[in-house]
């Protein structure tokens, strides 16, 4: 659930056809209306649990070990410095993806970011932006096919990366060869997005260690707890109102329990 | 919200709570006032500076003082309660609360430094939604709403939803898990609780 290795992707001519694909994914996703809103649907189970039992060996086999070989040389201010960065990189896409969406102030406020932080933040080391209330609005492609009346889709759980659904997975993929820090720097440079992708990752496996735990290791049901976790937290980022997540998916537990009683 | 801001919220699913007394028909500023005791007393804790020991003591006071256990032991239960016997279902929800305070209260110590802030409270179907905001340490600030009702004859609460993910709904996951491993017997889980957390 911690990389993307993916981000080495030739950008060439897969733009065309992953919005191709997006296209038909789409399409397919909006006939099974099964999916209603805070509800689950899952028709890949089997695939998605053998690539939850990869994920989680490669999280205690490799993953986890190295998090806490870098946690344990580095302290917090400079894994923050390395969040920052990583972030910092990610905001062009950002603007991208927030025009996309029609949504003009994001993408001003991301841009505004990008320039202070470039500048006075030491190339997005330091973030003396967020002190302006100029903090970073969090997008992607995943969102953007959202806003454009794409359907969620199958839930999936991606090798490598972890909890996903076929438009976010569609998202993800549009986001690597959209990327213009990825398309525009040539050279070496170019992987600097996603070495300090990487490393952020590797910090925040260490910093949310316990909490990583509870969920992969701890838990009854690894699988169905991450499935529902991410549900949960994609669809409160995506919009969906208190209306939404709290009534749909049942969640006012009094209209049963007490009459029952 | 980014990775970092995520797990952030998932590790405060830890930050627990609830309400005191409510009359009749609940308003909005009661809903809210009983969140900001709850929150008053969390912050408490976070800022205590004690043993880790004794902040899951008070955390499990907290719990049980202004959460509706009952309702949220039997929501995580799902249908299964239906056939339970009300000794099996009080049983099971006494090992429910301390498996809770246990699990979430270990945590605790992941938010000294931090605090609550309580922003407002609206009326959703039967019940309210009091915003919150939570402010740790090295993270970008995020949601924690609670959700506040009196039906249980007092005004308590009875899920938080930290950006998005209900307390109440991930432990309907877990507790469906594990009775399912216990090929659905309820005294065995009830058993497997009183150590689990």
């Amino acid at each position: 659930m911690l990389f993307y290795a993916t981000r080495t992707l030739k950008p060439k001519l897969t733009l065309p056809v992953l919005l191709a694909a997006a296209l038909v994914l789409s399409a397919c996703a909006s006939e099974q209306a099964k999916n209603a809103p805070g509800g689950i649907y899952d028709p890949h189970e089997e695939v998605n649990r053998a690539n939850h039992e990869l994920n989680k060996s490669l999280d205690k086999h490799l993953v986890d070990p190295l998090s806490q070989g870098w946690g344990n040389a580095t302290n917090g201010g400079a894994r923050e410095v390395v969040a920052n960065f990583s972030s910092h990189l990610s905001l062009p896409n950002d603007v991208i993806n927030s025009v996309l969406q029609g949504n003009l102030d994001d993408a001003l406020q991301n841009t505004g970011r990008f320039a202070f932080n470039t500048v006075v933040g030491f190339a997005g080391l330091f973030d003396p932006a967020k002190d302006l209330g100029w903090t970073r609005v969090d997008t992607d492609f995943g969102e953007t096919l959202h806003v454009w009346g794409a359907a969620e889709g199958p839930y999936v759980e991606l090798p490598f990366y972890g909890p996903s659904t076929s438009r976010d997975t569609v998202g993800i993929a549009v986001d690597l060869v959209l990327d213009p820090f990825f398309v525009v720097v040539r050279g070496p440079e170019t992987y600097i997005g996603a070495v300090a992708y990487v490393f952020d990752a590797m910090g925040n496996r260490y910093d949310f260690d316990a909490t990583v735990d509870s969920i992969l290791h701890e838990s009854a049901d690894s699988y169905a707890q991450s499935r529902s976790i991410y549900l949960q937290n994609r669809r409160y980022e995506l919009g969906m109102t208190a209306e939404d997540l709290y009534l749909d998916s049942g969640l006012d537990p009094y209209s049963d329990p007490y009459e029952d009683f | 919200m980014t990775r970092r801001g995520f797990l952030g919220a998932v590790s405060a699913l830890a930050l627990i709570a609830i309400l005191p007394r409510g009359a009749f028909a609940l308003s909005d500023a009661q809903a809210k006032s009983l969140v900001d005791s709850v929150v008053k007393d969390i912050n408490k804790v976070i800022s205590s500076g004690k043993p880790l020991s004794s902040m899951i003591r008070d955390f499990e006071r907290i719990f049980t003082k202004y959460a509706d256990v009952p309702i949220i032991a039997r929501s995580a239960l799902g249908a299964d309660a239906r056939r339970a016997s009300s000794a099996q279902l009080n049983a099971y929800t006494k090992a429910f609360q301390g498996y809770i305070a246990r699990k979430y209260g270990k945590r605790f110590e992941e938010f000294v430094g931090g605090r609550i802030e309580v922003k407002d409270a609206r009326k959703v179907k039967s019940f309210h939604e009091v915003r919150t905001t939570a402010y740790l340490k090295g993270q970008s600030p995020f949601a924690v709403n609670f959700l506040v009702s009196d039906k249980s004859g007092r005004a308590k609460f009875f899920d938080m939803i930290i950006e998005g993910i209900s307390l109440r709904l991930s432990e309907k996951e877990e507790i469906g898990a594990m009775l399912d491993r216990r090929k659905g017997d309820i005294d065995m889980l009830t058993q497997d609780l009183k150590k689990a957390g």
